[in-house]
């Protein structure tokens, strides 16, 4: 540098060493990565441990200390004696009858409702839209004694209907939010394009809107299905001889054995877990991420 | 035929006026341009005309039939939205052929028209694709196709270019021109964009805050605009409004800038007669004026401030006093900033505005707001 002494000295560029820089991970990431594990073994552990104990004999699950090694032996006894107990077939059919007649009552009434509030600015449609929410602040337990005290006086007990009735009342708040939201995804400026090449505002719905909200719908009727399937406590109150399999379990809790309660549990997981995998990417899509 | 005549159609949304009594007719097969700013009305008219978003009071009528209240789909349109509006869960195919689908048209025939129109947009190769696998270009693409596969006698457009970058838009602007051309139909086109107006329309008709202010052919709404607004939207750069005096001098009516002044031509004696010694607005386009390097008589003595190389021509900011001018010049008259230069206005480039209302007086009877 052929600088006079009373010149600063020229700068030069830091050396960032780029190519180095990507294969370090930060200690920040690695912490997120460990959490993540830590907290996914806390949930898997159990459902593996009851996974386990429901497809091994009944001797395995009353032995103590338990082997670490899964399915040794692997047997279905447990699962057998479960399914024969008294009571299981008549609840698993129950629950699937409740469960599927709230599937279909609260997607017939909640489409039509989800579609107005997406669509249509009437009056009372903010006040419509907070009191869904309100709703969903409670907790569903708490909402189910006002409801079952209202089936209880009109005798409305007993019954499966009546059961599925509850649990479209329950289930229809968060129905109708995601159905509103699946239809709003839908620019409405597909269906004024349907119309202006001659579709009448019905064809342009059937052709245009329902292929696009079909998915939607479908996740909301899952999600619906396994939330009557899971329902325990109206299913408790307001049946007694047509029970459903969560009530009839809830029931029999403290007579049961272990190996009974391990096949019971797993069993009433299952559909949850299916409904899961078949909505994950639903799931993602709701909470922002766009994934194809 | 398929003329369409408006007439005092006006739309309210709200305490908001966006389409007031507008009035004008289309003819058959013209390609008629509705331009203006954001929030003009422009858009919310096209619809009115198509059916979505009736209009509120007055009558539309397409073909002698009144349509003012008729459902699109009674309509016998075509239209091209400025999002495109293509139906994601169906392929270009599909999407191209829906409207003769809805009409219930014979399958062999869908397919040859289908085929067609890919033909006509060269999206040929793209039929059996779906939208989500395309650009948005080739998606613009399909949506033409699909409004020209109609056959309508009617074409709407909504700024079906806006959406493109730039250079595509150039391209796409003139192959729309020579395929609109060939349809033949009677189109009318929404833009923001002057320069798509000017070189597409057959006729203008410039809108602002929901009134037209004038229905004209592009070179006369170009060269003889009806209001200041008119003169700075259209053309680039803006038409140049200098604030002078109107004087009597001996027999001439002069303008006074700063020091000089500047005869009005012989045609405008009677329409400035009202206006000598107040206040009257000069409107001159950037290309009308004469730059020279020495003095003459009538030119102005002005300061360069900024010189544009644009290339084909140089843009030079002028100062006259206390206002500045945008004049355009050939790329190689460059003179240095803060030189004095000379300009001259050609008498009969300058237009002459009433400083109150705004409006462009022209000699003779009043230049009409809403040509016919």
């Amino acid at each position: 540098m052929t600088a006079s002494p009373t010149t600063p000295p020229i700068p030069t560029a830091p050396d960032l060493n780029l190519t180095e820089r990507k294969a370090k991970p930060t200690w920040g990431r690695m912490g997120t990565y460990a959490a993540g594990i830590v907290i996914s073994l806390w949930i898997l552990i159990p459902l593996f441990f009851f996974f386990s104990m429901a497809f091994t004999t009944q001797e395995t699950v009353r032995s103590y200390p338990k082997n670490f090694l899964p399915f040794i032996p692997f047997s279905t006894s447990t699962m057998e004696f479960f399914l024969r107990s008294d009571g299981v077939g008549e609840g698993l059919i129950n629950s699937v009858i409740v469960a599927v007649l709230t599937l279909i009552l609260s997607t017939l009434l909640a489409t039509p409702a989800g579609y107005a509030v997406s669509r249509y600015l009437f009056p009372g449609r903010d006040l419509f839209r907070l009191g869904i929410l309100a709703v969903r602040a409670f907790p569903i337990v708490v909402l189910s004694i006002p409801l079952a005290v209202l089936f209880l006086r009109y005798n409305l007990f007993d019954s499966l209907l009546s059961l599925a009735l509850m649990h479209t009342a329950l289930a229809m708040p968060t129905s109708v939010l995601i159905i509103a939201s699946v239809f709003a995804s839908v620019p409405y400026e597909l269906e004024e394009a349907g119309q202006v090449f001659g579709a009448t505002p019905l064809q342009s719905f059937r052709h245009i809107v329902v292929p696009l909200v079909l998915p939607g719908i479908a996740a909301s009727s899952v999600f619906t299905f396994v939330l009557s399937w899971n329902e325990v406590f109206a299913a408790s109150i307001l049946t007694l001889e047509n029970r459903t399999l969560p009530a009839l379990l809830l029931n029999q809790l403290s007579e049961s054995s272990d190996a009974y309660q391990f096949a019971g549990g797993f069993f009433l997981m299952v559909p949850s877990i299916i409904f899961m995998f078949f909505i994950r990417k639903h799931l993602f899509n709701m909470w922002g991420q766009v994934s194809k | 035929m398929a003329e369409i005549v408006i007439e005092n159609v006006s739309k309210v949304f709200g305490d908001t006026v966006a389409v007031r009594n507008a009035t004008l007719t289309v003819r058959d097969k013209e390609f008629l341009v509705l331009l203006g700013p954001s929030g003009c009305g422009k858009t919310t008219l096209l619809r009115a005309i198509a059916g979505l978003g009736m209009a509120d009071a007055g009558k539309i009528s397409i073909d002698g039939r009144d349509v003012t209240y008729l459902p699109p789909a009674e309509r016998n349109l075509s239209m091209v939205f400025q999002s495109y509006a293509i139906f994601p869960h169906m392929t270009v195919r599909e999407n191209i052929g829906f409207g003769l689908q809805m009409a219930k048209t014979d399958k062999a025939e869908i397919k040859r028209r289908v085929d067609e129109s890919a033909e006509l947009l060269h999206i040929g190769d793209l039929l059996e694709r779906r939208p989500s696998d395309m650009s948005g270009g080739q998606r613009q693409r399909v949506a033409v196709a699909r409004a020209l596969t109609m056959q309508a006698e009617v074409l709407l457009m909504d700024e079906p270019l806006s959406n493109l970058d730039a250079l595509l838009r150039l391209e796409m602007r003139a192959e729309l021109k020579r395929l609109l051309a060939e349809v033949n139909a009677t189109t009318i086109y929404v833009t923001h964009d002057q320069i798509e107006a000017l070189s597409m329309g057959d006729r203008i008709a410039v809108m602002r805050n929901g009134v037209i202010q004038q229905l004209d052919e592009p070179q006369e709404v170009y060269s003889r605009p009806s209001n200041q607004f008119v003169g700075s939207f259209i053309g680039n750069p803006p038409m140049n409004f200098i604030d002078a005096t109107l004087a009597l001098r001996g027999e001439d009516l002069v303008v006074k800038f700063a020091d000089s002044h500047v005869s009005a031509p012989p045609e405008m004696r009677q329409a400035l007669n009202t206006y000598v010694d107040r206040p009257i607005r000069i409107g001159i386009r950037a290309e009308n004026m004469q730059t020279l390097t020495e003095p003459a008589a009538g030119a102005i003595p002005v300061t360069v401030s900024v010189v544009e190389p644009l290339g084909s021509q140089n843009l030079l900011t002028i100062a006259m006093g206390e206002q500045l001018l945008k004049v355009s010049t050939h790329p190689t008259f460059s003179p240095q900033p803060g030189s004095d230069i000379w300009l001259q206005f050609p008498a009969e480039e300058l237009r002459w505005i009433d400083p109150e209302t705004e409006q462009v007086l022209y000699p003779g009877a009043a230049s009409s707001a809403t040509g016919g």
